[in-house]
């Protein structure tokens, strides 16, 4: 065929046209995960890379055999409400067709509702605050690992069963901390417990809190509360260790505590403690060989209960996204959660986990105390099970919630 | 008389003394990190925003001298300071050095980024759930004070914040040393033409100045949790500490160090919620009313 400039130029034409067509197809049959996460402040080791690198693993176990390629991209929302709602919008605008993690309870709260208004899949992992399944649940979404009712129920029901009757808290003074300490104080009373007091510390931007623990040392309860995360927590429990609150009797209840928080406070400080999570890595088998492959990816930060939930929920998404097709998964974010709904989650993790129609993922919760030094016989090799509460007892029962998608 | 004092001030006399002791103890760290920007920016005009991180440093730098070269506290108390010193001579020579013609705000705006990027790099390195570092055992234990318990720890570190910002005050106010570090500060060319090396004496100067905060971080290394943002919490409100010492003024800095922990720890029992503010609050009026601080000349 002689080459002329005509047919150059027809084939340059049909070449661009031909493009985006193509373009489009590989996007239509893409399946695009979001992970947006704290991967520079205070949260960073407690989701950040090692949630990126367990959805990752997810997506590898998933394999390519579906019929469509999934992407995984993350993002840092900084703990910032705007920043996590702007990148949120741009993300789902872009199609992206879950949006999986989102730490920091305000930060969580702010993505809840442009998954609603775009009506795009949206599982929360990192967030603590129960109002994701209560006043302001909404269809497109799921609370998958743990919330602020399950902890107060485990670590502070424990705590009164123990003897620790009556109770002072230290509170970060923001929406998490406050509904953390409303929680617990619940729970501590309807146990016969009594509240002595509470201290509300400015967040962030505290580092010294012993001011504050000899406040609650000075009201002589039996157990300090701390309604904080992070930074926070492992000050105060290197703290009252320093000034001989915790010998002299009185026990701290670290409301909120990751494996991660143990790892940076050291067992000589940490022994002892009570805290809860929904996964210990060295539960079993799998747990300890799914745990294997995540470390490859980030050798210094061993995954906690978000990370797992990250893993188990991506997980979850792809197999309901196989089971009902790609177009029909685009096409509406109501739709898919539904059928995410439909039908227990199950993994390697956690096993068998229904999801409760208000966005409730149900799954038991552990009630753990950290090893002394002599008892730990590897690194990260940190707890013991003290006590397991089932799965359909360690939530907040559905009628409680008040979320619109259950009234009547 | 226990009881009087619980009428005046409404809070248990244990209660009352515990907390100031405890601002005491804050402001030995304000004292210490005030100092240090203080004797940077006097002779510098350089207001060093790197200083934080610097901070954080020296408590990383002690970490790693236990964990990986098995030196404990009282090494790390004389290398770190050095190694971190060095970290600042060469930062001061390779890029503050060329902006002492420009303004003030390039300074800032350069050691700001400085700051940054460190404390990124040391995010990636080792995470932000911070890192078990000890008290050594010589100082562990507390005291029974009758009114509170007082960890042996914190009264050290109180004793030896005291002795450096003496020291410092001494060396600047009565040597020979001091005395031209504070000529050069009044006019350098001056200094300069009597046969002093300047440049040489500034780069030192720095180098001194973020040697006592990474002093300051070995201190507070087993006290709170060596984590990358350590140093960010405290340094703003040890910014608001020189601005009312009086920029530059070296007593200024040590007493309203000490001065503002108390007030800051007295807050805390009063309305706790403002405590992280208080000084802020301070700070505006101050500036209000005599603009060049407490202890600072016009």
């Amino acid at each position: 065929m002689e080459l002329t400039r005509r047919s150059v130029l027809a084939g340059a034409a049909a070449a661009t046209a031909i493009a985006p067509l193509s373009r489009a197809r590989a996007q239509a049959n893409t399946i695009k995960i979001g992970v947006l996460t704290d991967m520079s402040g205070t949260y960073r080791d407690n989701t950040g890379p090692t949630s990126v690198a367990a959805t990752r693993e997810a997506v590898a176990e998933f394999g390519t055999s579906h019929g469509f390629t999934v992407e995984v991209l993350d993002a840092d929302h900084q703990n910032k409400p705007d920043v996590g709602s702007n990148i949120a919008r741009q993300w789902y605008d872009q199609g992206v067709d879950l949006i999986l993690d989102v730490p920091t309870s305000s930060v969580g709260l702010a993505v809840n509702q442009i998954a609603k208004e775009k009506n795009k899949a949206y599982i929360n992992v990192g967030s603590a605050t129960a109002d994701l399944t209560g006043a302001q649940c909404a269809a497109t979404t799921i609370h998958w690992a743990y919330d602020t009712y399950m902890l107060a129920k485990s670590t502070g029901g424990a705590m009164v069963r123990a003897g620790g009757d009556s109770w002072y808290f230290i509170t970060a003074d923001y929406a998490f901390g406050h509904a953390l300490e409303r929680d617990t104080m619940a729970f501590v009373r309807a146990a016969g417990g009594r509240i002595l007091g509470n201290v509300r510390t400015p967040f962030p931007g505290t580092s010294d809190f012993s001011s504050f623990l000899l406040q609650a040392q000075a009201a002589r309860p039996k157990v300090i509360g701390l309604a904080n995360a992070g930074g926070d927590t492992a000050n105060c429990v290197k703290q009252a260790a320093e000034f001989g609150i915790t010998r002299g009797g009185i026990k701290l209840a670290a409301l909120l505590l990751f494996i991660n928080d143990i790892n940076g406070i050291g067992l000589q400080t940490a022994k002892g403690l009570i805290c809860t999570e929904t996964f210990y890595w060295t539960m079993n088998d799998k747990t300890r060989a799914w745990t294997q492959r995540v470390v490859r990816r980030t050798p210094t930060n061993y995954p906690n209960m978000i990370h797992a939930g990250c893993y188990s929920g991506a997980l979850h998404f792809l197999k309901t996204v196989a089971d009902m097709g790609v177009p029909a998964a685009k096409a509406s974010g109501v739709d898919l959660v539904n059928r995410m709904k439909a039908r227990p989650s199950e993994d390697d993790l956690f096993g068998r986990c229904e999801i409760r129609a208000d966005g409730r993922r149900l799954l038991p919760s552990y009630l753990l105390e950290v090893k002394s030094p002599e008892e730990s016989t590897g690194p990260w090799d940190y707890y013991k099970v003290a006590q397991t509460t089932p799965a359909n007892e360690a939530f907040r029962p559905l009628a409680e919630g008040n979320c619109p998608l259950v009234r009547g | 008389m226990l009881e009087l004092i619980e009428t005046i001030t409404g809070v248990p006399a244990p209660l009352l003394f515990g907390q100031v002791l405890l601002g005491l103890i804050n402001g030995a760290f304000y004292a210490m990190l005030s100092l240090g920007l203080a004797v940077i920016f006097g002779l510098l005009n350089i207001i060093n925003f790197t200083h934080g991180a610097q901070f954080m440093m020296g408590a990383f730098v002690a970490w790693m001298l236990l964990a990986w070269a098995g030196l404990g506290y009282w090494w790390a108390l004389i290398l770190a300071p050095l190694i971190v010193g060095f970290t600042g001579v060469v930062i001061e020579r390779l890029m503050i050095s060329r902006l002492y013609k420009l303004d003030h705000l390039y300074g800032l705006l350069l050691t700001f980024g400085i700051g940054l990027i460190i404390e990124g790099v040391f995010r990636n390195q080792f995470g932000s759930s911070g890192l078990p570092y000890r008290i050594p055992p010589e100082l562990s234990g507390a005291w029974d004070l009758g009114f509170m318990f007082m960890p042996v720890y914190r009264g050290w570190v109180v004793i030896s914040s005291l002795v450096v910002c003496l020291a410092t005050w001494l060396v600047i106010e009565k040597t020979r040393l001091g005395a031209y570090l504070r000529a050069a500060t009044e006019n350098a060319a001056l200094v300069q033409a009597f046969g002093v090396n300047v440049p040489r004496m500034i780069t030192l100067t720095y180098g001194a100045g973020v040697a006592l905060a990474a002093l300051g971080g070995v201190l507070a290394a087993p006290i709170y949790s060596v984590n990358p943002q350590m140093g960010t919490n405290l340094i703003i409100v040890v910014f608001a500490v020189v601005v009312i010492g009086g920029m530059g003024s070296i007593l200024g800095s040590i007493i309203t160090g000490f001065g503002l922990g108390i007030v800051e720890g007295l807050t805390k029992v009063y309305w706790p919620e403002a405590s992280a503010t208080v000084i802020f609050v301070i700070m505006a009026i101050v500036l209000l009313t005599r603009p060049a601080g407490l202890f600072g000349r016009a």
